[in-house]
């Protein structure tokens, strides 16, 4: 019980300093500044009636969402005795695999740059400034010459990493014995088994209204839509991020869902925002750096191609390039089992004083990263909002996806739920396929890393992000995964290659998401 | 509440096992540490830290100078890895404090941690960096100096040069304004960003594209073919 509360207090003392340098607080200081000449507020009983003040006006409302926000990203104050890294990730094998991991991506870059004898970074010079400026919203109509670039890595290089991740303490001998794990990953991490997950995904069970399933157009909108529309319009009145996301469970109503992500998020578009975008803006027209040649490439090989989001490449650029400039990324490596790479000046290799990140934002592109951000483009059309959502987005999930972390969204972990759920409800399936040497992580693995975007249709991955914000977690990648091999078991017990299941799960766009989570979940026979 | 480290010996960890070890196999599920405090004769412990190193369940007992003969539970199977298979929990930093425990800790001779992990799954367990620790000593206001609390007699100023030294009373009062306001920045302290006034992307020609490193890495790594596209 004491410790409790000595927890209650150093998390309450942790999330007011944190706060207390925002914007919110010298909003809400001005705020009641003001309040002090309404007749209401007497002096006698100042600090009660500047609540009520606060409470009616919404600033109260404005504060709640502000802590939400910091309990639900900022994992808690840790351990006195523990250092930093254990914040990041407890496991030492696991940062020791990420540190070799980030030597290897780093390598790569150096070699590429040396190969071309391109610098990491460079000033533009006045007239290219100008030309950029000028073509700064259709930056897609530029086609510079990206033969030689190549991606840093791709989610197949990541696999085979993680393919590879051994416990040292874990005994699983060379040979096959009964730890060895059937799967792909080899390390036992803890994942929820179906029942916890049914208890978990509680809000998508058969008896409860969902947007994707009691939305079509054979159900009259009167027994579920309408309702769940007044009931989003008054969240939304209410300016609650909590209520919202709870409410986000069941699906978002397309036209509420720009407004509510935004309020999840909480981000709201204050003319301080807006100038940090033109700040950035501003970086990305005086300097250029190699990372943006990546991201180029990275557009014009993935988004650039897809049907859906060819026509958003310029908004991808905008962003992108932004964000790789953004310092305030830095902040989320706290929690981040990954580190930002660091480069010195010429000349000074190893002196700390002579150190910056590398890129700004620590952040380094691969194959695919534009994904993250093109599904977004469908819901905001003003580049600074979009550019906060995706950012606040990748802080809060999407940098779960491509690091190594025991973090039960990491991808290691959705790894190995998928695995997990594949092996327990379709043994069959799992082993045929396993037979075949067709794993099944091996197909499923680029789906989650994208949280697949460009897999699926557009408006059933809304649905899915709705869902991973509703719950904070990255789970029902791993869930959706599973369902989609129970979908087609059919046709993939017929296979007899690692090609020909391939192509039996090719194509992924006219999958329904909620029928086949819902079955997976609350109406498979176990 | 302060505290001071009592310092220890642990004695090295002793499995337990059924049967002769060289012949039996399987590793020993149970392992026990004894730990002595030499310099300090019977301490009134506080609390406990350390790194837990995949041990499932914790018990501790105690040699009190009462019955110095009897070994007494304070700590029955506490659990610090909710399931022995899995990775969680397994290295975890723990703290124990006087109130979870089963007895009074007021004089401690001797203390023995029985360590349990059931689980077949795990080359070793142990607890890393063990630490205990006592009551501090109270708060340091009853330490005043002598000239502290006896201030000195009012002295006469003393004379100003006729060149452009202020007055020092005006200083004085001004100085108590300064020293006020740094208290308020110190105390404001937050670690929030200042936002605009980011020192902005560094000027790069400078750079050299052999110079990215990570830091703090040792591990030589090698770079296999063909993960480039």
């Amino acid at each position: 019980m004491l410790q409790e509360e000595e927890d209650l207090s150093l998390t309450i003392a942790h999330i007011v300093q944190k706060l207390k340098g925002s914007r919110l607080y010298s909003q809400l200081e001005r705020q009641a500044w003001v309040s002090l000449q309404k007749p209401e507020i007497k002096l006698e009983s100042l600090k009660e009636d500047i609540k009520e003040f606060f409470r009616i006006t919404g600033w109260e409302k404005k504060l709640q969402n502000a802590v939400y926000s910091e309990l639900t990203v900022f994992p808690l104050p840790r351990h006195p005795a523990a250092p930093p890294e254990h914040l990041k990730e407890p496991l030492v094998y696991m940062r020791k695999a990420q540190g070799s991991w980030e030597k290897r991506i780093l390598k790569s870059l150096n070699s590429m740059c040396t190969e071309l004898s391109i610098p990491l970074a460079r000033k533009r010079p006045v007239v290219e400034q100008k030309e950029l400026l000028n073509k700064w919203n259709e930056m897609g109509t530029d086609e510079p010459d990206l033969s030689l670039f190549r991606p840093v890595y791709a989610p197949k290089d990541f696999l085979e990493v993680l393919i590879n991740l051994r416990n040292p303490n874990y005994e699983n001998g060379d040979h096959l014995n009964l730890r060895t794990h059937l799967g792909l990953i080899q390390v036992p991490l803890k994942v929820k088994y179906i029942s916890e997950l049914k208890d978990y995904f509680i809000e998508l069970s058969l008896n409860t209204g969902q947007l994707g399933i009691d939305d079509a157009t054979q159900v009259p909108p009167e027994l579920f839509e309408n309702e769940h529309v007044r009931l989003g319009q008054k969240v939304l009145a209410e300016q609650d991020s909590a209520a919202a996301q709870q409410y986000v469970r069941q699906g978002s109503p397309t036209a509420l869902r720009a407004e509510l992500w935004a309020l999840i998020l909480n981000v709201s578009n204050q003319p301080e925002d807006l100038l940090y975008y033109e700040q950035l803006k501003s970086n990305v027209i005086q300097h250029d750096l190699l990372v943006d040649s990546l991201i180029y490439k990275d557009v014009k090989l993935t988004a650039s191609n897809d049907d859906y989001y060819f026509v958003f490449e310029d908004y991808l650029y905008q962003v992108l390039l932004c964000f790789s400039r953004d310092t305030s990324v830095l902040g989320h490596f706290a929690y981040n089992s990954a580190s930002p790479p660091k480069s010195y000046i010429r000349g000074k290799l190893g002196m700390e004083d002579y150190a910056v990140f590398y890129p700004p934002n620590g952040v380094i592109p691969f194959h695919g990263f534009s994904m993250y951000v093109a599904p977004l483009c469908f819901l905001y059309h003003e580049p600074s909002k979009l550019y906060q959502i995706f950012r606040e987005m990748y802080v809060r999930f999407f940098f779960r996806l491509h690091s190594i972390s025991s973090h039960h969204s990491g991808i290691v972990s959705l790894c190995f739920l998928f695995e997990t759920l594949l092996q327990t409800h379709l043994p069959q399936l799992f082993y045929h396929l396993r037979e075949i040497g067709a794993q099944p992580l091996r197909i499923s693995f680029k789906w989650m890393v994208r949280a697949f975007s460009g897999y699926l249709a557009t408006d059933q991955l809304l649905l899915l992000w709705d869902r991973i914000l509703g719950y904070n977690s990255l789970e029902i990648l791993a869930v959706l995964a599973a369902a989609v091999f129970a979908f087609r078991a059919v046709n993939l017990m017929e296979v007899t290659s690692l090609a020909a299941a391939e192509a039996v799960l090719a194509d992924l766009s006219t999958l329904k998401v909620m029928p086949l989570l819902q079955i997976f979940l609350f109406a498979t026979v176990t | 509440m302060s505290r001071v480290q009592v310092p220890c010996h642990i004695k090295g960890a002793v499995a337990l096992q059924v049967g002769d070890v060289r012949t039996v196999q399987g590793r020993p599920g149970v392992l026990v540490i004894d730990v002595t405090f030499p310099t300090a004769g019977p301490i009134e412990l506080q609390e406990i830290t350390f790194k837990n190193y995949y041990t499932a369940f914790l018990s501790i007992r105690v040699r009190q100078p009462g019955s110095p003969n009897k070994w007494i539970t304070c700590l029955r199977d506490y659990c610090l890895m909710p399931n022995p298979h899995n990775e969680e929990g397994a290295q975890d930093y723990v703290s124990l404090y006087k109130h979870q425990m089963l007895c009074d800790m007021e004089k401690v001779l001797e203390l023995r941690l029985i360590l349990r992990q059931p689980s077949p799954l795990w080359l070793n367990f142990t607890l890393e960096d063990l630490q205990f620790f006592q009551h501090g000593p109270q708060s340091p206001s009853s330490a005043f100096t002598k000239w502290l609390s006896h201030p000195a007699p009012y002295e006469q100023p003393a004379l100003l040069l006729q060149q452009a030294l202020p007055d020092p009373d005006k200083v004085s009062s001004e100085v108590q304004q300064m020293w006020m306001l740094t208290e308020m920045i110190r105390a404001n302290r937050t670690t929030a960003r200042i936002g605009r006034f980011d020192v902005s992307c560094p000027a790069a020609s400078a750079f050299s594209p052999l110079a990215l490193t990570w830091p703090g890495l040792t591990s030589s790594v090698c770079v296999t073919g063909g993960w480039l596209l």
